[in-house]
């Protein structure tokens, strides 16, 4: 076994038998996302390295300390990608710490969310034990899905030590298109363009523009553009445009002193927030970002009667940051956790606060 | 020794549970009537009989009764009445599976959802469908076509099966490679727990807060929840799709084909795969036009936009020549493109014409050991005496092996059921898997021995136990006991040893 990954295995057995609690972290790109968790640091940066790749299967294995950028400039010599787009926050985050945190950026609302991509993980258990759920290949039903259960776990199940991921050949062609308009009309024309056999790959909103991707041959971006109208951007204007959504480096995401995430049904009206330019809209309209001072209950209320629900992304106040679980869901929780990781030793807290 | 990994978590409802005695199924039957409507028990034997087995014909067990509530109180009060008298609870749609994983428990109840047959709402904005479960997978493209959009999960059986099978055993399709599973359609389910609790899981946001637990249901194979609802993504419908249709006369080049096509950055919207045994089993049948001087036909979809599509089955011409096509076809219209097809989707019942039993093999494997897989396959014809024909999703490296037995010859059925496990052993060590689509059902418990190791298979008990504390949830299926594996093992022991052969078993 290698000896990263033994030092890991050591580590958590010696953590189970002393039940002390770990804080799993990659490079720590996402250090803000979810709740405080203390524990002894467990860097999984030593364990990297692209397993298996082989362009014509479409899947790419790499462990988890792995660099988002060695892992693009890889897949992009064989013109691939990752068509989640992971955040990396101005960052080089790791494999691990994307599954772990199961962001995805603009794409998510055409190709999938990066769950949808996992095609299979390495577990490192409580005690000790390396499990393998799903594969490398892109149909497989047997056993529970387990590597799709951890996109997004925080952690809080065991360490993630290796993961499979689909992979697409990169579009032949990008262009992007920008309208002038308000954000009910941009709703309206997202949802009606989303039902519609169009190329679009993302769609943003923000302060009176309406911002539109088209992905795919050349000859569909001709009809598309044909179709839709707008201004043509610069290729890279567009680029650093959808490039800081993705990353949040656009100032839109430092200027707020408390900014919500709101998941919400594409369709769901303008949220009714005061100031101008303190709504982000993303995701065909599934995907909020909203500046605002309203009371943590206030903003919650909003988001369920809009069909969703909110989430403190920075700012605010620790420990209330995710929109809270039903009672029913919450226990099944509970009892995952109990079996998975009985002394709470990984992460615990950072997604749900007892857990 | 070692401590087990996880505490055991083992489920007490075995999997050759004993038929219950007589006033067990009364006391269970007068508790189900005492809350049901007359009309929803079923217990004499004659209403019985059409739920012992589900698609795989092969597995048959008479259950204790039926239900079939219509609402969702009435669903809540069976699993209510089940969890108080501890009674085993499969559900059942069309009863298309292919792995078992709706055959009945013998003193369990069935609990059909096939009221539950209502289509809620197509909401063509938002691009959504909310279904009950008992909804045939192909209404849900039929009502959603007057918008332009369709459901594009379609397994082979899409005209029967319903959509709360295809979300328990995540059904793929043709179309997979570039639409994507159940798991990737489906947005949201409303269901209830063993303790008939309503739980709501994913909705129409598209992010909700907390694990995945909508990932984890789909493909439970109804071990973890009943699904009362589901919200179906909806797409919009492609302007145009034609087939190309290459001929080869190696199946090794035909796999390499496939592999060409990914590699030239072309996501075929269906990518299928015919041996010569299959195509002369369907086309007098269906004449569908194929080749049947090719030992292996392949089969290519590109939809989009018409300029997209020309491109597109251009650059597939060109690859497909270069890989060494014998012969080429392109669709010319609507019609002939459903003719290329039809043999395809026919090649189940068609093995049904050409021999009195098959059966369907669902593993997966990575695309450049096609040709690997084939030539076993054909050593394995020779080993056992049986013929099997070929098809496979070649896109997603998932194949359709049908082997054909008669099951009224001795010992046939034996010799086809280790065929089969064979075939899946191999798909492990290719590197694949022993179900892309079908389920494990109680078909393949043995096998999954080979692909999971104990502490792998303990982890899902954990899971089913956080689900379904009792274990009342089609126990049995899907996650092989210690005992089952090691009794799998001492028969059946691979390449000299068991995986993990370090770990407690017993």
């Amino acid at each position: 076994m290698d000896a990263a990954l033994q030092d890991l295995r050591r580590r958590v057995i010696d953590a189970h038998g002393a039940k002390t609690p770990l804080r799993l972290r990659g490079a720590g790109t996402k250090d803000f996302y979810g709740e405080r968790c203390d524990g002894t640091l467990l860097d999984m940066r030593g364990y990297c390295g692209v397993v298996d790749y082989e362009p014509s299967e479409l899947v790419i294995t790499a462990r988890c300390g792995t660099s988002l950028s060695e892992v693009e400039s890889l897949l992009a010599r064989h013109q691939q990608f990752l068509a989640f787009e992971p955040p990396a926050f101005g960052g080089d985050p790791t494999i691990g710490g994307i599954i772990a945190c199961g962001l995805s950026g603009p794409r998510r609302f055409q190709a999938g969310a990066v769950r949808d991509f996992v095609l299979g993980a390495v577990l490192l258990c409580a005690q000790g034990e390396l499990l393998h759920f799903g594969g490398k290949v892109i149909k497989n039903v047997a056993g529970f899905d387990l590597a799709r259960l951890l996109c997004g776990s925080l952690g809080i199940l065991g360490a993630i030590t290796e993961v499979s991921l689909k992979v697409l050949p990169l579009p032949r062609l990008e262009q992007s298109l920008r309208f002038e308009m308000a954000a009910p009309e941009a709703l309206a024309l997202f949802n009606r363009w989303a039902g519609q056999p169009l190329p679009i790959s993302a769609t943003a909103w923000w302060h009176g523009q309406a911002w539109v991707r088209l992905s795919g041959a050349p000859s569909a971006l001709r009809a598309a553009r044909a179709r839709l109208g707008g201004e043509l951007l610069e290729a890279g204007l567009a680029a650093q445009w959808w490039r800081g959504l993705r990353d949040q480096t656009h100032a839109f995401f430092s200027e707020a002193s408390t900014l919500w995430r709101l998941s919400l049904p594409s369709t769901a009206a303008p949220l009714a927030l005061a100031t101008a330019g303190t709504q982000l809209i993303e995701w065909g309209g599934a995907l909020r970002w909203c500046a605002s001072d309203l009371s943590l209950a206030d903003m919650r209320a909003l988001a369920a009667a809009a069909g969703g629900t909110a989430l403190q992304w920075r700012g605010g106040i620790a420990g209330s940051r995710f929109h809270p679980l039903a009672p029913t869901v919450l226990q099944i929780h509970r009892r995952l956790k109990a079996r998975f990781d009985p002394h709470r030793i990984f992460n615990p807290g950072r997604l749900i606060a007892d857990l | 020794m070692r401590r087990p990994v996880f505490d055991a978590d083992e489920p007490r409802w075995s999997e050759s549970a004993e038929v219950p005695a007589r006033d067990r199924r009364l006391t269970v039957a007068r508790a189900l009537r005492a809350v049901l409507p007359a009309d929803c028990v079923l217990s004499g034997d004659e209403e019985l009989r059409p739920y012992e087995c589900d698609g795989l014909s092969v597995f048959r067990q008479q259950p204790m009764l039926v239900v079939l509530p219509r609402t969702e109180e009435e669903l809540r009060a069976v699993l209510l009445v089940c969890r108080r008298l501890e009674v085993p609870v499969v559900a059942r749609g069309a009863g298309t599976g292919l792995s078992g994983g709706a055959m009945p428990h013998a003193s369990g109840v069935v609990l059909s959802l096939a009221r539950f047959d209502r289509i809620l709402e197509i909401n063509a904005s938002a691009r959504i469908a909310r279904v009950q479960p008992g909804v045939r997978n192909l209404a849900v493209s039929e009502a959603a076509a007057a918008y332009g959009l369709f459901y594009a999960p379609d397994p082979s059986s899409q005209i029967a099966c319903t959509i709360g099978g295809n979300v328990a055993e995540n059904a793929g399709g043709v179309h997979c490679l570039k639409y994507g599973l159940t798991l990737h359609n489906v947005l949201g389910l409303r269901g209830c727990t063993i303790d008939g609790e309503p739980i709501e899981l994913g909705g129409c946001a598209l992010d909700a807060p907390g694990l995945d637990l909508l990932a984890l249901s789909i493909g439970s194979e109804g071990l973890l929840l009943i699904v009362t609802e589901a919200i179906l993504k909806l797409v919009p419908k492609p302007e145009l799709a034609q087939v190309v249709m290459a001929s080869f006369d190696d199946v090794g080049k035909a796999g390499e084909a496939v592999a060409a096509i990914i590699a030239a950055g072309i996501i075929p919207s269906g990518l299928e795969m015919m041996d010569r045994k299959a195509t002369a089993a369907v086309e007098p049948f269906v004449k569908a036009g194929y080749d049947l001087a090719a030992a292996a036909i392949l089969l290519a979809e590109s939809d989009g936009t018409p300029d997209e599509v020309h491109e597109e089955v251009g650059a597939m011409e060109r690859v497909l020549q270069a890989a060494g096509a014998t012969a080429i076809a392109v669709s010319r219209s609507e019609a002939e493109r459903l003719r290329f097809w039809s043999g395809r989707k026919n090649a189940f019942p068609a093995a049904g014409r050409i021999s009195p039993d098959y059966y369907c093999m669902d593993g997966t494997i990575p695309r450049k050991n096609l040709g690997q897989m084939l030539k076993a396959i054909e050593q394995m014809e020779h080993k056992y005496g049986l013929q099997c024909m070929n098809v496979f999703h070649a896109g997603d490296g998932n194949l359709h092996p049908l082997i054909l037995f008669d099951a009224n010859r001795a010992g046939e059925w034996a010799r086809a059921d280790r065929f089969g496990a064979d075939i899946l052993e191999l798909c492990v060590q290719l590197g694949g898997t022993i179900t892309g689509e079908h389920g494990v059902g109680v078909e393949k418990l043995n096998s999954m021995c080979v692909q999971f190791s104990p502490a792998e298979r303990a982890a899902f008990f954990a899971v089913k136990r956080a689900f379904d504390p009792p274990g009342l949830l089609n126990p049995g299926k899907a996650i092989p006991t210690l005992a089952r594996c090691a009794e799998y093992g001492r028969m059946h022991v691979r390449r000299g040893q068991l995986p993990h052969p370090d770990l407690p078993r017993f």
